[in-house]
């Protein structure tokens, strides 16, 4: 006979019937995000660009800014893999160290615009009514113009142009795409029922909106996250094309070729190689984003 | 179906006012400095002061905006404040040009990146889909001067293909002109080819897992009857409800593309009112930027609601 | 039928059927080894629980599997036809013409951007009927399951139908092919009572015209009960037992299926009689690993023996078969649930526990005004059960809502313990949210699935009883065991659990502030049939020890008869009768309660005759005038039940009703037998 029939049994205490699992969500995602190759790929290219913005100048060939030679803007050769620039520096020196700019700037801004707009979308998508309806409007009416043609007015008008006026700009722009996601998912998980059974028991609304919805719309904030740092970049970069954004004499990329893009007949590696480099962090990024995004949607 | 047009009318309208005002409220940062810029470095205060009075930038904020949108609804956008030329006709032609670019890119990212999501989504996990998404991935945060720049370099001056610039001779035929522009439009089109391919793949997976799919299936339908009439109808709805991001991406886009190519669009000509300071050219150029955006999106949303039937005929019970 | 369908072979076979599915690299096994035949002119239930693998067998038969799953080994035959050994056109060919299929969610198995005419049609057309012909063929083909104005329907998209009229036009599309094998999946499930017996009707009597064998999938066994001649029972992909339905359902032969059929309240089952029996243990996983018999670790007849072995498929008479190596012993299987609990009388002297006084609802929907609710008065006592049924439209939800404050009513007032209750729960204080809580019908959405079981258990208390702590912690444990949770389940998520325990979770969040009143709304209509049985249990022991009272809303009739004191019955809105659970029953009952009675099927096969409803319910925004009911009464007097709303009153001492009928003529005409049937049956299509 079975032992688990007694006289007033019923089902036993229940051992844990489902998933058999005992790994947390969160490990298997890593363990699934490391299987992936086009993860690892972007990862490691992302890791290249990331220890070179901390290191730096100190182990590039050349210093980047101040080691300018006499021989200027000269072809790819032994010596200067890359060629060099108008004042006889080492263009593969200021590749490498170019990273640090963008790659402080664009997750500031992107960490900014998150945390903003997941601030907004939680309240409208919680309260709804009149109160979406308004900024709901307001939004959509800073989303119709992109986000360059904003940071050319703004940074014109101000006058001065520095990276922190950038980050804070390209944050609050990205805050209202960030809020139309966080409502979205903020409304499918109002529907729920547990948002009600929290309200039944006298939770208040910040209670309820942070505590019982927002841990459960983390994974689109998440992802949300690792797409526009892929957009942040894009806009950092394009910003500094036109001359807005990081400011010479910075070995950032941009920088490098809204100096040279005009004399790319016939100087074309003082373009080409640091629009590669930019290339290859978009790339690496987005591939890392579609892993995380693959891996939260399963 | 009325009633969803005239709602959509309604917040297109109300979107377009709350954009005017803060194009205005953007512009109106600037004109402190528009005497300066105008009349040099070295004018007098006197000089500035009768200057703002001239153009009426001394008056207050919400009066200089009724005044302004009173013109811009009759068609008079004011002079610029730099050239005194009327703003109409710096504008016209500069929107012309991007809207010749622009609907050269369209013609060609729409096709294709409706083609590459179909593919992808029917092929879905293989080797072909993770190509063209890996693909359309990489392009979709691409600066549009990175892929210009080695465009550039291939097709203009290694290959000798293609001209350099964007700008061709008076009186030159459609086949010059798209030539020159190829460029160009390609590099806008890059960009928008992962988004629309993307959600047109997602849509594709969607309708074939769907159920009225199997039920197609099991009626004995063969599969390319079943893949057009019953997956393909429903999938390409959603992809035509994000048509308008990408018009607002691709504005973005002109920007960068026209100062690569030095190609005398809207783009361009908002940079350079943008340095000069011409307020005035600077706020109609942003607004009719807008306005133009504003209008994909409503015919786009119209058109989504005629394809859908249940915006169409609205439910019964 | 086919021409070249061999006539003798089955319509159906299944040998030695193994289907496995490949999750995360490894086989999961979900068909074991599954024999059955389904002979010509006959119908086959095919019965089981959640990830038993039914579904999985039904798109077998048409050799669509997803996109992970395979046939292992054995065969399939259609009308014997090999159906694994089929070329893509002759599969084609087979599914075009020889087996059509029915399936649960009709809305999402029907194209939403065609009209019904397009996809009607296009049965035909892979059948190689001319397009022009197939429209015509497409009318016939609805007119034939009773939509009446056919062509209309034609035009229409599925958006534009409701449920029952959607199912009607898929079962048209099935019946277009004139098949050998009709297979139903679950066609009823989410259907209203009354439009599930149409539409079981309307497939007995096409069966019966055309002669098709049909292989019927569900876990209803009343249903079943109902359609089928022969009926097998499936356990982790495996088929236990098979035999006649009637065989089965009255003498079975299987600890599982004798199991299954002590947990669903049958007949007139009442909780005064006796708890529930219920099956110890989990459901297996689908595709879990098992040597020996698959039932042996929650069958109380287990041994040695039955871990070790699997038993073959058995005759016990002919006919009946059984997987089982004590299959004598299998009638007088001991009870689970061998002591029954007292349960205290309820008394309706003294205060009510909630009372409600003309309760209306009216919402604006773009510019109609919908009456949810109206002239809705009642009270319930402490320790009692409110049962409360009705079909879609008919505002239970409402009704459950505005007690619960989540919605104000347009009318009328509501008292707890006798002190007027503020309309909007917001304006409640604490302990008015603790006394009247709430159990959902989905258990997934209604914990969050971020929280452990502990933090869920220990926030309510410490806003509904207000304790914190080490004292906190202790009633949390308290709490668990008493709703039989595990200590460890506490450290749980949500997502580890099953149905069955989330649900007990949520019933222990329910009572943490010792509630007055409990609403549940269709606590158990989410969860298998074995864990149903528990539940309910459950909830009657926690009414016996803390004289709770209940609002027990729930479409199975036989779980709110089994537990309810008082029932009521609402129809659009309007309270329609109240009184004992028994009375409700047995009669003399209102004549929509009649309808609906007759429209449920029993395991018992003991028929009420069937009384049809003409029209689908009526639109809750333009309700008819006089009684809502009289468009489709088939006891309607005359013009005064068009005119004149009856009122809501007493006809007997706590039996209330709102008929112009006077209930002694109700008595007489109820005992006489089932009205005739008003006009043909026909459905008329909502503009």
């Amino acid at each position: 006979m079975s032992s688990t029939v007694g006289p007033d049994a019923g089902p036993p205490p229940a051992a844990a019937a489902v998933p058999s699992e005992a790994r947390t969500a969160r490990n298997e995602r890593l363990r699934l995000l490391l299987r992936t190759p086009t993860v690892l790929v972007g990862g490691v290219v992302l890791l290249f660009w990331v220890t070179f913005a901390i290191l730096g100048d100190r182990i590039t060939p050349y210093d980047p800014i101040f080691d300018q030679g006499q021989d200027v803007l000269v072809g790819p050769s032994w010596a200067h893999w890359f060629g060099t620039d108008n004042l006889g520096r080492d263009v593969f020196s200021r590749v490498l160290a170019g990273s640090r700019d963008i790659l402080l700037v664009a997750p500031a801004a992107t960490l900014l615009g998150t945390v903003l707009g997941t601030a907004f979308g939680l309240v409208i998508g919680y309260f709804r009514g009149v109160v979406d309806d308004v900024i709901s409007r307001v939004i959509d009416a800073v989303l119709v113009l992109p986000v360059i043609l904003t940071g050319l007015v703004v940074i014109t008008a101000l006058g001065r142009r520095s990276p922190v006026i950038v980050t804070i700009l390209i944050g609050l722009v990205f805050a209202p795409l960030v809020a139309r996601t966080v409502r979205a998912a903020v409304l499918a998980e109002g529907e729920l029922d547990y948002v009600q059974a929290a309200r039944l028991r006298g939770e208040k609304a910040p209670y309820v909106m942070f505590k019982e919805i927002l841990p459960n719309v983390m994974p689109p904030i998440i992802v949300e996250f690792t797409v526009r740092l892929g957009y942040a970049i894009f806009a950092v970069a394009g910003l500094t094309f036109i001359g807005l954004g990081i400011q010479p004499p910075s070995p950032d990329w941009a920088v490098q070729v809204f100096e040279y893009y005009a004399s790319i007949d016939p100087f074309w590696w003082a373009t080409l190689f640091p629009a590669l480099a930019i290339a290859s962090l978009v790339i690496a990024v987005n591939l890392v984003a579609d892993g995380v995004r693959e891996v939260y949607e399963r | 179906m009325l009633r969803y047009i005239l709602k959509r009318l309604g917040l297109a309208a109300i979107t377009l006012f709350l954009l005017s005002v803060i194009v205005f409220g953007l512009s109106q940062l600037l004109p402190g400095n528009v005497a300066r810029a105008v009349l040099g470095q070295f004018a007098t205060q006197e000089a500035m002061d009768s200057f703002n009075h001239q153009v009426g930038a001394d008056r207050p904020a919400i009066v200089q905006y009724l005044d302004y949108m009173r013109g811009f609804v009759q068609g008079d956008l004011g002079l610029s404040l730099a050239s005194e030329a009327p703003v109409w006709s710096i504008l016209e032609p500069a929107i012309i040009n991007s809207l010749k670019l622009a609907a050269l890119a369209f013609v060609i990212v729409v096709p294709l990146s409706i083609l590459g999501g179909i593919a992808a989504g029917l092929r879905a996990d293989t080797g072909s889909d993770r190509s063209i998404t890996i693909f359309g991935l990489s392009m979709s945060a691409m600066p549009e001067f990175v892929t210009g720049i080695i465009l550039i370099l291939v097709f203009t001056i290694w290959l000798g293909w293609l001209p350099v610039t964007a700008q061709w001779d008076e009186g030159a035929g459609p086949g010059t002109q798209i030539k020159h522009l190829l460029l160009p439009s390609v590099c806008l089109a890059l960009v928008l080819f992962g988004y629309i391919a993307r959600i047109t793949r997602a849509g594709v997976i969607e309708a074939v897992d769907a159920d009225y799919t199997r039920t197609a299936y099991l009626k004995g339908l063969p599969t390319h009857t079943v893949i057009r009439r019953h997956v393909l109808r429903n999938a390409l709805l959603p992809t035509l409800a994000v048509v308008a991001t990408q018009t607002s991406y691709l504005v973005g886009g002109l920007l960068i593309v026209e100062q690569l190519f030095n190609y005398q669009g809207i783009g361009l000509q908002i940079y350079l009112s943008a340095q000069q300071k011409d307020f005035t050219v600077l706020t109609s150029g942003l607004l009719l930027l807008g306005v133009l955006v504003l209008i994909v999106t409503l015919v786009a949303d119209i058109v989504y609601g005629l394809l859908n039937p249940r915006i169409r005929f609205g439910s019964a019970e | 039928m086919s021409a070249t369908a061999d006539s003798a072979a089955p319509a159906l076979e299944f040998e030695y059927l193994d289907v496995v599915f490949r999750v995360r690299g490894k086989d999961r096994q979900v068909l074991r080894g599954v024999n059955l035949a389904v002979g010509r002119g006959e119908s086959y239930g095919l019965v089981g629980e959640s990830g038993c693998g039914k579904s999985t067998a039904a798109l077998a038969a048409v050799r669509y599997l997803a996109r992970n799953g395979r046939v292992r080994s054995g065969a399939i035959r259609v009308a014997g036809k090999d159906v694994l050994a089929l070329s893509a056109s002759e599969l084609r060919r087979l599914r075009a013409n020889d087996v059509a299929m029915v399936y649960q969610n009709p809305g999402a198995a029907l194209n939403p951007s065609l009209k019904i005419g397009a996809q009607v049609a296009g049965s035909f057309v892979a059948r190689g009927v001319a397009r022009r012909e197939a429209g015509d063929r497409a009318l016939e083909a609805l007119r034939r399951v009773q939509i009446a104005d056919p062509s209309s329907v034609l035009g229409r998209y599925p958006h534009q139908l409701s449920g029952g009229m959607q199912q009607r036009v898929i079962i048209a599309m099935a019946l277009a092919k004139d098949p050998s094998l009709l297979i139903l999946d679950e066609p009823t499930t989410g259907l209203d009572a009354t439009v599930e017996a149409e539409v079981l009707d309307l497939v007995s009597q096409l069966q019966a015209e055309l002669h098709t064998s049909v292989l019927f999938i569900s876990h209803n066994l009343g249903v079943i009960a109902k359609m089928c001649d022969r009926v097998g029972v499936l356990y982790a992909g495996r088929l236990v037992e098979e035999g006649p339905v009637a065989t089965v359902l009255n003498d079975p032969r299987h600890p599982y299926t004798v199991g299954l059929l002590r947990c669903i309240p049958r007949g007139g089952a009442h909780k005064d009689h006796g708890r529930l029996d219920t099956i110890p243990g989990f459901l297996p996983q689908l595709g879990a690993e098992m040597p020996g018999c698959v039932y042996a670790d929650r069958c109380p007849l287990a041994d040695e023996r039955c871990v070790a072995e699997e038993p073959p498929l058995a005759e016990v008479t002919p006919g009946h078969a059984t997987r089982c190596w004590y299959h004598e012993l299998a009638p007088d299987l001991p009870r689970v649930m061998a002591e029954n609990i007292a349960l205290p009388q309820v008394s309706r002297e003294g205060v009510p526990v909630v009372r409600f006084d003309n309760l209306g609802k009216v919402f604006k929907q773009r510019g109609h005004e919908v009456h949810a609710l109206e002239d809705i008065s009642s009270a319930i006592w402490p320790g009692e059960t409110l049962g409360l049924v009705g079909e879609s439209g008919s505002g239970k939800t409402t009704l459950a809502r505005a007690l619960l404050g989540i919605v104000e009513p347009t009318t009328g007032t509501i008292e707890l313990d006798g002190t007027p209750l503020a309309p909007s729960f917001t304006k409640r204080s604490q302990d008015d949210l603790a006394a009247l809580q709430i159990i959902f019908q989905n258990p997934d959405s209604a914990l969050n699935r971020r929280h452990s079981v502990r933090r869920i258990l220990l926030r309510s208390l410490e806003k509904l009883a207000g304790v914190k702590g080490a004292e906190a912690e202790r009633r949390a444990l308290e709490l668990a065991e008493r709703v039989r949770l595990s200590e460890r389940t506490l450290t749980q998520k949500p997502v580890q659990l099953s149905g069955g325990l989330k649900q007990r979770v949520a019933i222990a969040r329910a009572f943490v502030g010792n509630p007055s009143l409990v609403v549940c709304d269709e606590p158990t209509s989410a969860l298998d049939v074995s864990v149903q049985a528990a539940i309910l249990n459950l909830l009657v022991e926690l009414q016996a020890e803390r004289r709770v009272a209940f609002l027990f809303i729930s479409h199975d009739l036989g779980v709110v008869r089994y537990i309810s004191d008082r029932i009521a019955v609402l129809y659009l809105g309007r309270l329609m009768e109240l009184g004992a659970a028994e009375v409700v029953f047995s009669g003399p009952h209102h004549p929509y309660t009649e309808a609906l009675l007759s429209a449920v099927p029993s395991i018992d096969g003991s028929e009420r005759e069937r009384i049809r409803l003409e029209g689908e319910i009526p639109s809750a925004a333009d309700p008819p005038t006089g009684c809502v009911f009289n468009t489709r009464c088939p006891r309607k007097l005359g013009a005064v039940c068009e005119q004149e709303e009856p009122p809501f009153v007493e006809v007997e001492p706590g039996h209330w009703m709102r008929c112009h009928i006077p209930i002694e003529e109700l008595r007489r005409l109820q005992a006489a037998g089932a009205p005739p049937a008003r006009e043909a049956v026909a459905v008329v299509p909502v503009p």
